[in-house]
C-alpha cells in the first residue's frame, strides 16, 4: 500500500471531504493564503475558493461557534483551532453550546461539526503553546474526541467524523505529522469507540494516547529484545472509549500501563485506571502505573522539555519495576 | 532601538544559521519605534503587558540584552529561567514590564485588572498593554476595553497595527479604515499615530499618560507600523505583495531616524558608529553569557507551580 505521512492523511481526508460533500466548509485561523499553521490547508484556498476555506480573524469562540451555528443549518462545518491551547478559549461554545444543543432541544438539533486542532509538546513552544489536555473533555457529554496516532487512523477517524452528527474534536500531534505509513486511496471509515491492538504481547499491556503510541512500540521492540512480549493498545477515541478491549487486553496480561503525554493527576489514565479496576479488578496481578506528564506547565527550555515529556525509557523503566514487583 | 534591530538579526542568525535557539520566535523588524516611544513615556513604577512579539518590548524596557538571550536560549540565567522563552521574554516586574501572553488578546483583560487595582489603591501610576492589530478581533479584547472604558482605568492600549496577524491582513480581518475607530464604540479616546516614528510615539503616548494618570480613563493608541520580515522566523511571508514591502522599507524607523539625528547635528556619523559598536560587543557577550549558562535542574520545575 502507498504511504503517507500523518499530516498528508489529514490533508487528503479534508480535501476529499471538500470535493465530495458541497456542505462541508472549512473555517479557522490563516487556514487559506497562508495554508494553515502547519501547512494541512495549503493550496486549498486556490482550489475551492474562499466560500469554502474561510479565513478568520483571531476569534476563537467566534470560529466554533459560527460552525455551530452553520451545522444547525444543515452544513458540515470544519474548524480549525491552530493549537490546543486555545481551546479554552471557545470552551463555552464547545461544551455549553456544541454539546448541549442536542441534549437541551430534545433531540431536535444537531450539531455535527469537527473542531480540528493539535498540540505541540516537544517543540519547545512554551507552557502555553504545549499542552495536551484531552482529559478536560472526558465531562463532556455530547462531545467525541478522536486521538488517531497514525496515519492510516488520522484518515479513518476523520472520515469517521465527517459522518458523525455530534461535534467531533478531533486533536492532532504535531511531532506526528512528518510520521510515515500505509494509508489506503479509498475513503475507509474507522468507527469510534473501537481501539486497535498496535501490538500484541502477553506480558503487560501498554495503553497508549496519540503520540505516546509511538513510544510504546519503541519501548516494546526494545523489550522484546530482553525476551518480553508487550501488548500495545490504542483507544483512538476517547470519548467514546473502548473499556472492553482494554479489559481483555488486562485479562491476558494482568499488568497494565498507561502511557499519554498529559498531566498525570485528572488525565486520561486516571478514568482508564479506575474503569480498569471497577471492571476487571481480580485479573490484576499489580498495582496499575501510569506513564504520564508531571503536574508542572510545560518548561520552554528544550532540555527540561526532553525531561518533562513521557518516554520510551519511561515506559521501559515502568514495564520493568511492574515485572520486579 | 539599534539595540532591538542587531538583537532581532542575531538572533535571526542563531535560529536560522547555527541552529542554536529552538522554538518559535517572533521578530520586531520595523516595528522598533512602537516599544521604543512608549516605554520612554512611561514612569517609574508604571507597567507595561507585552504579547508574543515581546523581544523589542523587553530591550525597549531595559531588560538587560543577557537576560532576554539567555531566555531565548532557555537557561536558568534569563527572565523566565528558561520556562518561559520567546513569546514571554518580557517578564520582569522589577523592571516595569510585568508579563506577557501569548495567547493573543488574553493580556489585555488582565492589564484592566492591573490598572483596576491601580486605581483602588488610589495610585497615579499607568499600565501599558501591546497587543497587534489581529488581537482586537478576540473576545477578550472587547471585552476588556469596555470594562476599561466603563471604570475609567489607566490603562493605554497600545495597539501595534503592522497590517497583519500572521496571514490574515488587518484590512480584511476589520470592516473600518482605522482600528483606532473601534475606540468610539466604547466611549473612548482613540488616537491614530506613526508607529514608525519613535518621536511622535512618545508625544503621543505621553500625552494618553498623562491623562490617565490625571484619572481621564483608558486610551486606544493604534501606532501604526509595518513587519518588514514574516509572522515568526520561519514565515517568508510569500503573501506580501513586493510593493507593499518596499514602500515600508524606505520608512524603515532606524534608518530615518539615524539620518534625522545626523542632519539636525544631534549625532555625528562617527557617534552612531560609537554607539554601534558599543551594541555589537554587548550582544556578543550576551550570547556568550547565555550559551555559557546553565539550564535549571529539572527537580526544580516543582517549586514554581504553586506560590
Ligand atoms: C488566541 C490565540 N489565537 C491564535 C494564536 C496564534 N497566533 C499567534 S500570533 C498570531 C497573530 C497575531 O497577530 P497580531 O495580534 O496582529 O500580532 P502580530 O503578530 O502581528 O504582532 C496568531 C494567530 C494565539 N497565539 N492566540
Amino acid at each position: 500500500m502507498r504511504e503517507l505521512t500523518y499530516g498528508e492523511a489529514i490533508r487528503e481526508a479534508l480535501r476529499n471531504a471538500l470535493i465530495k460533500n458541497p456542505k462541508v466548509f472549512l473555517i479557522g485561523e490563516d487556514i487559506g493564503a497562508y495554508g494553515g499553521a502547519f501547512k494541512i490547508t495549503n493550496s486549498f484556498l486556490e482550489e475551492f475558493g474562499a466560500e469554502r476555506v474561510k479565513d478568520t480573524p483571531i476569534s476563537e469562540a467566534a470560529i466554533v461557534g459560527a460552525a455551530i451555528g452553520a451545522a444547525l443549518m444543515g452544513l458540515k462545518p470544519i474548524a480549525e483551532i491552530m493549537y490546543m491551547d486555545f481551546i479554552p478559549i471557545c470552551l463555552e461554545q464547545l461544551a455549553n453550546q456544541a454539546a448541549k444543543i442536542r441534549f437541551m432541544s430534545g433531540g431536535k438539533l444537531k450539531v455535527p461539526i469537527i473542531v480540528r486542532t493539535q498540540y505541540s509538546l516537544g517543540r519547545a513552544h512554551g507552557a502555553q503553546h504545549s499542552q495536551f489536555i484531552p482529559s478536560w473533555f472526558l465531562q463532556v457529554p455530547g462531545l467525541k474526541v478522536a486521538l488517531p496516532s497514525t496515519p492510516y487512523d488520522a484518515k479513518g477517524l476523520f472520515n469517521q467524523a465527517l459522518k458523525d452528527d455530534n461535534p467531533v474534536l478531533y486533536v492532532e500531534c504535531s511531532l506526528l505529522y512528518r510520521v510515515k505509513g500505509p494509508v489506503p486511496e479509498e475513503d475507509y471509515t474507522i468507527p469510534f469507540g473501537k481501539a486497535d491492538v498496535k501490538k500484541e504481547g502477553e506480558d503487560v499491556t501498554v495503553v497508549a494516547i496519540s503520540r505516546m503510541v509511538h513510544e510504546a512500540l519503541a519501548a516494546a521492540n526494545i523489550l522484546e529484545e530482553k525476551g518480553l512480549s508487550i501488548e500495545v493498545i490504542d483507544p483512538r477515541t476517547i470519548q467514546p472509549l473502548d473499556i472492553e478491549a482494554i479489559i481483555d487486553s488486562v485479562k491476558k496480561t494482568g499488568r497494565v500501563i498507561i502511557a499519554e503525554d498529559d498531566c498525570k493527576t485528572g488525565g486520561v489514565g486516571a478514568e482508564i485506571a479506575a474503569l480498569i479496576v471497577e471492571k476487571a479488578f481480580d485479573y490484576l496481578d499489580a498495582p496499575i502505573t501510569r506513564v504520564a506528564a508531571p503536574d508542572i506547565p510545560i518548561p520552554f527550555s528544550p532540555k527540561l522539555e526532553l525531561e518533562y515529556m513521557p518516554n520510551k525509557d519511561k515506559i521501559i523503566q515502568a514495564v520493568n519495576s511492574l515485572l520486579k514487583g | 532601538m539599534m539595540e532591538i534591530r542587531f538583537f532581532e538579526e542575531k538572533v535571526e542568525e542563531l535560529y536560522l544559521m547555527k541552529g542554536l535557539i529552538t522554538g518559535p520566535a517572533h521578530l520586531y523588524f520595523g516595528e522598533e519605534a512602537v516599544a521604543v516611544g512608549v516605554a520612554s513615556a512611561l514612569k517609574e513604577g508604571d507597567l507595561i503587558i507585552s504579547n508574543h512579539r515581546g523581544h523589542g518590548h523587553a530591550l525597549a524596557k531595559d531588560i538587560p540584552m543577557k537576560e532576554v538571550m539567555a531566555e531565548l536560549f532557555g537557561k536558568a540565567t534569563g527572565t523566565c529561567k528558561g520556562l518561559g522563552g520567546s513569546m514571554h521574554v518580557a517578564i520582569s516586574p522589577e523592571r516595569g514590564s510585568l508579563f506577557a501572553s501569548a495567547i493573543v488578546g488574553s493580556g489585555i483583560p488582565i492589564a484592566v485588572g492591573v490598572a483596576l487595582a491601580f486605581k483602588y489603591e488610589k495610585s497615579d501610576r499607568v499600565i501599558a498593554v501591546f497587543f497587534g492589530d489581529g488581537a482586537v478581533n478576540t473576545g477578550a479584547f472587547h471585552e476588556a476595553v469596555n470594562m476599561a472604558a466603563i471604570w475609567n482605568l489607566p490603562v493605554i492600549l497600545v495597539c501595534e497595527n503592522n497590517m497583519y496577524a500572521i496571514g490574515m491582513k488587518a484590512e480584511k480581518a476589520v470592516a473600518l479604515k482605522n482600528l483606532a475607530e473601534r475606540a468610539l464604540g466604547y466611549g473612548i479616546p482613540g488616537v491614530i499615530v506613526d508607529g514608525n516614528n519613535p518621536i511622535a510615539v512618545w508625544l503621543a503616548t505621553k500625552e494618553v499618560v498623562e491623562k490617565a494618570r490625571k484619572g481621564c480613563g483608558p486610551t486606544f493608541l493604534e501606532c501604526k507600523t509595518y513587519r518588514l520580515k514574516g509572522h515568526g522566523i520561519y514565515d517568508q511571508a510569500r503573501y506580501r505583495l513586493r510593493d507593499e514591502v518596499e514602500a515600508w522599507l524606505k520608512k524603515d524607523p532606524i534608518i530615518n531616524f539615524k539620518k534625522n539625528l545626523i542632519g539636525l547635528n544631534v549625532l555625528s556619523e562617527s557617534d552612531v558608529k560609537a554607539i554601534e559598536e558599543e551594541i555589537k560587543s554587548e550582544l556578543e557577550e550576551a550570547v556568550a553569557f547565555a550559551q555559557n549558562s546553565p539550564i535549571l535542574p529539572f527537580e526544580e520545575l516543582k517549586n514554581y507551580v504553586y506560590a
